[in-house]
């Protein structure tokens, strides 16, 4: 109906008059309201850059501030013990490495089987089973996991293989493997099930097994979102921070060790010990400051690991 | 009734029995088989409508009388029997498909024979790919989907137990009707059969393989020079050479094609047109095509398949209406169906 109406409108007597911009111009009061609701969602843009500028300049000057002033001597040292002046960087990256490692070595089988499982085998009743199973299990906030850490898996599970049946490296990165298995699952599910499904046919249409097709022509298919859900489960190991502090056994300061069935401290857990005793750190010459070197090492590790990621998965893609 | 096919192509034969792993090899009853000349009591004369034919009535004019050309049986199919010997591929008896409660194939009875090409067309939702997936085993991936009735291949009955679907799928090849080559190499698309069934790992055998089937599917000249780039930097129409070659690379017998031309260009279209009729010298070809024009042009035999819609319950379940050479079903169709359909008046 609105559309005769416009004709006899634009036909009728009073709209004989010529044509001229202002019938087609915006009205005033809508163009004003369109550039302020652009206004906002610029300022909302321009909050969350300077929160993160913020939080970076806070952390390079800190940090500056310990780099200039510490003894280097003391940053290769035989410990963390940052209240007398011990700040050997290299316990705290290798207790990092040692956990982040244990946790890819728990969750990439697992993940990748269980996306696998749930993308080219299960029965789509289990698979709407599982799915939401796994998304309470990434629901389970990482103190709850920690403490699984720390009372199940160290004396049950490290505790069967070694003395140390209290916290220990290797049942923080147990914990934390637990924790980035549903990441891993479903990044990579996505991915997989973003494989058309005329490849699969083309594959089984070949007379290939459905491992033949899964392994050949699906995993390669869905091998860049895959390698990016390992990446992602990465920089979350890395900085997960609850599970190391309450199951990686050493609270505050730790002596260097390589042995995954030891007590240590990572990064994530130095600061967040420290950080928690704040008050009592500041003014102990460059304690406090060595928070934030520690952090600034962080952001360089993630930040490299983003950056080969997105290289490394653009270099690999296969499109389809 | 299941020694109805008469497989007796010697060469052909034993291409098919050199395939290795053939776990099914002692079920064949080809072999036995082969040399006999038996007529076929079921072996329906090349064309005829479908609805008339019984098998019955043509088993007993089976003593026969003289023995004519196979251009003119249709309007003596039921006064004479006596057909040359055929080298049946498919047999199809009595066949239905369903997808859960959808009946989307009722009561097909069907033969296809050795080195001829067959369309199926028809309307849409009539159930031409659905006969087509059934060829191969396809439909197996599809959860719902349930047959009822008998497809036999060469003899044996596709849908034994016994019978295995990947193995069905190594001997009958399939191009589907968008191209889909992998986001692989032009060189590893078509060695992915091979490698998969074990037909050739790698070296010199590979190689062979690969530069027979792109010759065979026409490609060779054209990719020559970059065997090692992505297959995904073709076009359409090489795509679907790809495939055809990827698909002849295993060395099956039958090809299947669902509608191989849809997504393709005239130019490109005439080229797998072309190269059906040289393959046709190898294999068993099987169409889907939406384009009577193509069926016209490349197929020897036509079956038209169409909707019936049931006026009570207003279910729509697939018919194959009528079944004959490619040049009768174009020409003089008995039915009034087929008529109107080829005639452009429906559908």
């Amino acid at each position: 109906m609105t559309t005769t109406q416009q004709v006899q409108h634009v036909n009728s007597p009073e709209t004989k008059q010529p044509f001229t911009v202002e019938d087609l111009q915006m009205n005033p009061a809508r163009s004003n309201r369109q550039k302020a609701i652009a206004g906002v969602f610029a300022v909302t843009a321009v909050t969350s850059i300077a929160i993160s500028g913020l939080i970076l300049w806070t952390l390079l000057a800190e940090a500056w501030v310990f780099m200039v002033n510490v003894d280097w001597a003391s940053v290769w040292d035989i410990g963390w013990f940052p209240r007398r002046g011990i700040y050997d960087i290299k316990t705290l990256i290798v207790a990092s490495l040692i956990t982040t490692g244990i946790a890819m070595m728990v969750a990439t089988p697992l993940g990748l089987g269980a996306a696998i499982y749930l993308s080219e085998y299960a029965h789509p009743r289990v698979r709407s089973v599982i799915k939401p199973v796994l998304e309470v299990l990434a629901g389970i906030p990482s103190v709850v996991l920690g403490f699984f850490a720390l009372l199940w898996i160290a004396p049950n599970v490290v505790g069967s293989f070694s003395a140390n049946d209290a916290g220990s490296l290797a049942a923080a990165g147990i914990g934390v493997g637990i924790l980035t298995i549903p990441l891993i699952t479903s990044v990579s599910e996505d991915a997989m099930a973003a494989v058309p499904s005329s490849l699969r046919e083309a594959s089984q249409g070949l007379g290939a097994r459905k491992s033949a097709t899964t392994l050949r022509v699906v995993l390669p298919a869905a091998i860049s979102g895959i390698v990016a859900s390992l990446i992602i489960a990465v920089s979350r190991a890395i900085g997960e921070t609850m599970v190391v502090y309450i199951a990686g056994g050493a609270a505050q300061t730790a002596i260097y060790t390589d042995f995954p069935t030891e007590k240590g401290l990572t990064m994530t857990a130095a600061m967040a010990s420290q950080g928690s005793g704040t008050d009592n750190v500041v003014g102990e010459g460059l304690t406090f400051q060595s928070l934030y070197f520690v952090g600034l090492v962080l952001f360089v590790f993630t930040l490299g690991l983003n950056v080969i990621a997105s290289r490394f998965v653009n270099r690999i893609q296969e499109k389809y | 009734m299941s020694t109805a096919s008469t497989f007796q192509d010697q060469s052909k034969l034993e291409n098919s029995i050199a395939i290795p792993e053939m776990p099914d090899r002692e079920t064949e009853p080809t072999a036995a088989a082969a040399p006999a000349t038996v007529a076929a009591p079921a072996a329906t004369t090349p064309t005829h409508a479908v609805e008339l034919s019984t098998p019955q009535s043509h088993s007993a004019f089976e003593a026969g009388t003289a023995q004519l050309e196979a251009e003119t049986a249709s309007d003596e199919a039921l006064e004479q029997d006596e057909v040359p010997a055929k080298n049946l591929v498919y047999k199809v008896n009595d066949l239905n498909v369903y997808y859960g409660d959808y009946h989307a194939l009722r009561n097909v009875d069907l033969e296809i024979e050795a080195n001829e090409i067959t369309a199926f067309i028809g309307p849409s939702g009539c159930g031409k790919t659905t006969l087509l997936r059934c060829f191969n085993r396809m439909n197996d991936l599809i959860p719902t989907a349930r047959i009822e009735g008998m497809i036999e291949y060469l003899g044996v009955n596709l849908y034994d137990s016994q019978v295995s679907a990947v193995e069905v799928r190594r001997r009958i090849g399939m191009v589907f009707q968008k191209p889909n080559p992998f986001p692989k190499s032009i060189f590893d698309n078509v060695a992915y059969g091979p490698r998969i069934t074990g037909l050739a790992k790698r070296g010199q055998a590979l190689n062979d393989i690969v530069e027979r089937s792109l010759q065979k599917a026409a490609l060779f000249d054209e990719v020559k020079d970059r065997l090692n780039n992505s297959a995904m930097g073709l076009s359409g129409g090489q795509q679907q050479r790809l495939c055809i070659a990827r698909a002849i690379a295993v060395n099956p017998d039958v090809l299947l094609m669902d509608e191989p031309c849809s997504a393709l260009d005239p130019v490109a279209t005439t080229r797998i047109e072309d190269l059906m009729n040289e393959l046709k010298q190898d294999y068993t070809i099987v169409i889907v095509t939406h384009n009577m024009q193509q069926a016209a042009r490349v197929s020897d035999m036509t079956a038209f398949f169409s909707v019936d819609v049931a006026s009570e319950t207003d279910t729509r379940t697939g018919i194959l209406v009528e079944y004959g050479k490619t040049e009768e079903i174009f020409s003089t169709p008995k039915d009034t169906r087929t008529e109107h359909y080829v005639t452009g008046r429906f559908g």
